[in-house]
């Protein structure tokens, strides 16, 4: 029931902010806002893993630009396809690769599991580079859509609720599996995994549902980006950026909890917005080491740990 | 209201390493048993064995609860949680971020453990008044005792039949070690639980056991059908009284 209260809330909070965003009726709201967006969902689709579980994924952009992928594909063979529905064949093709990387990784612990996350990235990188049907190393063009297909604005607006509705999404499934056995079977792992195991804690389970759930909204927040790019190459699809990017802000933010992430990505997604229109968009990245370093040596429970002490 | 277990040949390692060659071993019925040896001859080894935690490439695990044999040899770790069987982990392994309470309910994490879970936490909090007090403060923030003694509680909390306990007297006070023996011997007796301890603190651990194995290099070197066999075996007397 919580939970229900908890959906309308995020809700409500959605609804004003897209009302908001109409009221200033600047496209650039829109483009800036929907990255922000695309941050909460996919720093609290990390955090799910690597927050609440403890394994550290640097594959983040592997599942992102497979989902962007994945809707390069339904693009060309059904165009007629709603993107709401490629969202969803984005968020299961990632979330079965989530699933299968688990089940090759998870016998490795800390940093050995981070390590095989990388080489998967480079290793799916290097897969669609090689595939010319989705445009290989030279890239893919989509035409976006003029138009809102479901209220009249620009398509940019279209993008930005539906991005604003994944956020909506990800962020209650968070906070539920936080309350729930679930996040109790995750936390056990995280503390101590042999630990969990011998109190009968079915650990590769948990962490398989972990990955793939993790792996499938980050999948589902990488659908719509060909449409928002128009311009899909493997390069700026696999950019580390979105690791390192989506490691920060839950680190930011605190780890622990679900509202860590969405808060760490709001202010660091917002920051780099900004810093890129008035100062030069090489410095939001600097600006992103900046502010880890600064957390890591004051505050190394991120923004949320911080005013709980 | 009867648990026992039965381990017959059983070998096991890890990789090309050879741990365990050929243990037999048994608890019977309401009974303390005591494993001992010093420290890298197999204890915890045999322990995992047990928890299905480690695969054992020969020989069986049986155990017996209520009347019923049960092979463990093949088991997942949560499935043999589910008989009733449970372990007190060699350095306490609790969960330091997780509340008392919290570490506490992980132990009945399992399905089967569940409807008794208001019942076997209030339990838990009269055994351990301390763990009641404390039951808001993280796990990690607590001394060794009071660890001891909640990792202890985290195991009860699946109302276990068969407790295996491996080396409750790591890292412990002198003085420590003495109550977490005693606590066990309260908890055997109120439970009515079979308990399989592994300890290196022999006089310790004879006070409560009724009877004993040595092991040594992964092989069950003697077996003591009394604490008074035990303490004049030699290999006791050269492992722990000094005596070459």
């Amino acid at each position: 029931m919580r939970n229900a209260y908890f959906v309308l809330a995020a809700l409500a909070v959605a609804v004003v902010t897209f009302a908001v965003a109409r009221l200033i009726d600047n496209a650039y709201v829109f483009f800036a806002g929907y990255v922000v967006l695309q941050y909460i969902v996919l720093a609290t689709a990390w955090n799910i893993l690597g927050g609440f579980t403890g394994y550290v994924n640097f594959g983040t952009a592997a599942f992102f630009a497979l989902g962007a992928y994945t809707t390069v594909v339904l693009h060309k063979t059904m165009p007629f396809l709603p993107l709401p529905a490629m969202m969803l064949v984005g968020g299961v093709v990632s979330g079965l690769i989530g699933l299968g990387m688990g089940y090759l990784t998870l016998r490795l612990r800390g940093t050995f599991f981070s390590i095989a996350t990388l080489a998967m990235a480079v290793v799916a990188q290097t897969l669609i580079t090689n595939w010319n049907f989705v445009g290989g190393s030279r890239g893919a063009y989509i035409i976006r859509p003029s138009d809102s297909p479901i209220f009249s604005g620009d398509y940019i607006q279209y993008l930005f609720v539906v991005m604003l509705a994944l956020s909506v999404i990800s962020v209650s499934l968070a906070r539920a599996i936080q309350f729930s056995r679930l996040g109790f079977g995750f936390s056990a792992i995280r503390d101590d995994e042999g630990a969990a195991e011998a109190s009968g804690v079915p650990t590769l389970k948990l962490k398989l549902i972990a990955t793939a759930l993790s792996g499938g909204l980050m999948g589902m927040a990488g659908a719509p980006l060909p449409y928002y790019v128009t311009y899909l190459d493997p390069a700026s699809g696999f950019s580390l950026s979105y690791a390192v990017n989506t490691i920060a802000m839950p680190l930011i933010g605190g780890t622990a909890t679900w509202l860590g992430p969405v808060i760490g990505a709001i202010l660091l997604g917002t920051l780099q917005q900004v810093a890129t229109v008035t100062i030069s968009s090489a410095l939001s990245l600097l600006l992103v080491g900046v502010l880890l370093v600064t957390f890591v040596i004051a505050a190394p429970k991120g923004i949320v740990g911080w005013f709980k002490k | 209201m009867a648990a026992s277990l039965s381990i017959t040949g059983l070998d096991a390692g890890y990789g090309a390493v050879r741990i365990l060659h050929d243990v037999s071993l048994s608890v019977h019925e309401g009974e303390t048993v005591a494993l001992l040896g010093t420290n890298g001859n197999g204890k915890s080894t045999l322990m995992k064995c047990i928890m299905g935690m480690v695969k054992p490439t020969a020989g069986s695990i049986a155990a017996t609860i209520d009347g019923v044999r049960h092979e463990l040899v093949g088991l997942s770790t949560e499935e043999i949680v589910d008989l009733g069987i449970a372990i007190v982990p060699e350095g306490r392994r609790l969960f330091p971020r997780l509340t008392v309470t919290e570490n506490l309910l992980m132990g009945a994490f399992r399905k089967a453990a569940r409807p008794a879970i208001d019942k076997n936490l209030a339990f838990c909090f009269e055994v351990f008044p301390r763990l009641a007090e404390r039951r808001k403060q993280l796990a990690g923030s607590m001394s060794g005792g009071e660890q001891q003694m909640l990792a202890l509680g985290r195991a009860l909390m699946s109302a276990p039949r068969l407790l295996l306990i491996d080396e409750p007297s790591v890292g412990l006070a002198p003085l420590l070690v003495a109550r977490t023996i005693d606590k066990i011997k309260e908890l055997k007796e109120s439970f009515q639980l079979a308990v399989l301890m592994a300890e290196q603190n022999f006089t310790q651990a004879v006070r409560i056991a009724n009877r004993g194995y040595v092991i040594v290099h992964g092989h069950i070197e003697f077996e003591g059908g009394s604490v008074a066999e035990l303490s004049n075996n030699e290999l006791i007397r050269k492992f722990y009284m000094g005596d070459v």
